[in-house]
């Protein structure tokens, strides 16, 4: 049997970032399957007692003028901009099966792509995940809706996992146009 | 259709005497086209908010009806709404929502209208219009504006009475909204942005559902069955917890010939301040005050407990939330929604922060309320384009001849109706008059000048 040599620190430095990725990549994926199973109260559990969840409106804005292309978290009107105990309030609003905008529920597949993971040591111990998403919507008969944008996480270790500490969705819309936004992201 | 002198609306498609509304006034191509010319293009639209363009210079993108206009402060501190509307081939000179700037520029041909909306630059004017173009008569076109309290309305007919006669005996109502929570006129302030989103649907069942419809309560239980108010209890509203256990008329308010629309409640007596923000004592500090300010400013007129209602014909005012929702028709199967938000410009940033967070839950595309409105006001929509389904009216009916003036409390209002808890009577006053302006057509415009040929 021939030993393999140990990895020199470069490889072993590529090796981490893809074991990170990957694990990041099977986060997501189970996050995925969690709300297009429409299983919404365990994946409130993916996220952080303290998580911030945040969906700015798009501005149009003068070319360079990138600072203010969306309203500001905490300040401005936002579509969501909010935390745990609010999105567990839309989670038990969609359970009561009289939420009429949900019932009948909607049809959801979320899809993500572009991943770039940035590990902790650099982000006051958490992990900066960038993506893109991609999210279609059909409901009732013919209702459909497609969602694209950029979204940008701040995971925490949890567990044999991660956990959601903040998470920032630009959805690439000025004026929206689905007629509501009901659906998580 | 019976020859009514030309009236196709009133008494025949809107029936408000029998309470029948036809179908076809919410999806026909040719009603909507009429609408255009003779509801939107006479009456007094909202554009915008002061705070929202603070500034000289300043400006902020609005819409009246189908077409963009430009709301901004002049270099002089003048408000003006210009039709964003190149005089030449019709570009838009303004494509940024807000900021502020001296000129607009037109990206087609470069005609530059100044902040005044004076033509300031034509690019040839020499070697190609050889000095013949009048540039005063090439301006940017400009509504009528008027700011009621800080309000923004426009309107394109000289003809329309003045801002404050066009809001007839709503005055009251909207003076209610336009008030600070402590009962004065000071200074609201517009948060950064505005929602904007498209819904299904003609506008009007934006409107009258906003004008005065407690009969819709229950399509709202599942927002009521988790917490959304502030005061951190079950339910949507904030003054849930002033209103319970009080003696108090629950009032639909109708303004004629206006068709403006209010609601809200009446106590029957003074009342005191009811604690509701009981975890966030700078919040519930601001508003026992005002409170004790607006009871004592403004006497037995203080227990008036506005909710909201239509100004007509399509912006909705909602206290409390202190928003203004704006239904822009996009066609008449398509209506485009503008909302702004506001807040007491010197309230504790606390109290800022609680109203922000609870009026983005509440209304717009993520509110927990507006989203089950929206999915009504949808299928409604849907329900009135069949074949079948368009012969037969709609039932407006409730209520009808129960209406009171000047009851329960004489100084509510003059050529004011009301009634009490679910009532069709807003509805029928805000149809009434848009029949009414449907069936008057428009005034001939002036013929035009011929085109002067080259000699």
């Amino acid at each position: 049997m021939s030993r393999r040599p140990a990895p020199r620190a470069a490889e072993r430095a590529l090796l981490d970032g893809l074991l990170l990725r990957h694990e990041v990549e099977r986060f997501y994926v189970r996050e995925a399957e969690l709300l297009d199973s429409r299983r919404f109260e365990d994946w409130l559990g993916l996220l952080a007692d303290d998580v911030r969840y945040w969906m700015p409106l798009a501005y149009n804005r003068a070319h360079g003028d990138w600072e203010g292309e969306h309203s500001r978290e905490g300040k401005d009107l936002n579509w969501f901009d909010e935390g745990k105990f609010e999105l567990e309030q839309r989670v038990k609003q969609i359970m009561t099966g009289v939420h009429w905008a949900e019932e009948p529920a909607s049809r959801t597949c979320h899809m993500f792509s572009n991943l770039e993971v940035e590990d902790a040591s650099n982000n006051d111990g958490l992990i900066a995940a960038r993506s893109r998403f991609l999210v279609y919507r059909n409901r009732t008969e013919t209702e459909t809706d497609l969602f694209v944008g950029k979204r940008h996480d701040r995971l925490r270790r949890a567990g044999d996992g991660f956990e959601i500490a903040a998470r920032a969705i630009y959805l690439d819309q000025n004026v929206l146009l689905a007629k509501n936004l009901t659906i998580f992201f | 259709m019976a020859d009514r002198g030309g009236r196709r609306y009133a008494g025949e498609l809107v029936d408000v005497e029998h309470g029948r509304i036809s179908r076809e006034i919410f999806t026909s191509q040719a009603v909507y086209e009429d609408e255009l010319e003779r509801v939107f293009a006479r009456s007094w639209l909202f554009v915008g908010h002061e705070s929202q363009i603070p500034a000289p210079g300043d400006f902020v993108l609005g819409r009246m009806a189908e077409e963009s206009v430009i709301l901004n402060r002049d270099r002089g501190g003048r408000l003006h709404v210009f039709l964003n509307n190149c005089r030449h081939r019709g570009m838009r000179v303004c494509r940024y929502d807000h900021g502020n700037a001296a000129k607009f520029p037109c990206p087609y041909h470069g005609w530059v209208y100044s902040d005044e909306g004076a033509l300031v630059a034509v690019p040839k004017l020499e070697s190609g219009y050889h000095n013949e173009l009048d540039r005063a008569q090439w301006g940017l076109i400009e509504a009528r504006t008027a700011s009621y309290h800080g309000y923004v309305f426009a309107c394109w007919d000289p003809a329309t009475p003045d801002f404050e006669r066009y809001l007839g005996d709503l005055r009251f109502y909207f003076d209610d909204f336009c008030e600070l929570p402590d009962g004065s006129h000071g200074d609201w302030q517009a948060f950064g942005g505005v929602l904007k989103w498209r819904m299904p649907c003609n506008w009007k069942f934006a409107a009258e559902n906003f004008a005065g419809d407690y009969y819709h309560n229950p399509s709202h239980a599942s927002v009521d069955a988790v917490i959304l108010s502030p005061a951190g209890v079950k339910g949507r509203h904030t003054y849930d917890a002033v209103t319970r256990a009080r003696e108090l008329y629950k009032l639909n308010i109708c303004v004629t010939p206006e068709g403006h629309t209010a609601r809200g409640e009446l106590f029957k007596d003074d009342y005191d301040y009811q604690p509701t923000y009981q975890e966030m004592a700078v919040v519930e500090d601001y508003f026992r005050q005002c409170h004790a300010m607006r009871r004592e400013r403004l006497g037995e007129k203080a227990r008036w407990f506005g909710h909201g209602g239509t100004v007509f014909p399509n912006v909705s005012y909602s206290n409390g939330v202190q928003s203004l929702g704006t239904w822009h028709p996009v066609g008449p199967h398509e209506t485009e929604t503008w909302r702004i938000f506001l807040a007491p410009k010197d309230a504790p940033a606390e109290v800022k922060q609680v109203l922000r967070h609870y009026v983005i839950r509440y209304q717009g595309p993520a509110g927990l309320t507006e989203q089950d409105d929206m999915e009504n006001w949808g299928y409604a929509h849907e329900g009135a384009r069949g074949t079948i389904a368009r012969r037969y009216d709609l039932h407006y009916g409730m209520g009808l001849g129960h209406e009171r003036k000047g009851w329960p409390a004489a100084w509510l209002g003059g050529q004011v109706y009301a009634s009490e808890d679910v009532s069709e009577q807003n509805q029928r006053a805000f149809y009434a008059r848009w029949a009414a302006l449907m069936d008057t057509p428009p005034a001939e415009r002036p013929a035009r000048p011929a085109v002067r040929a080259a000699e």
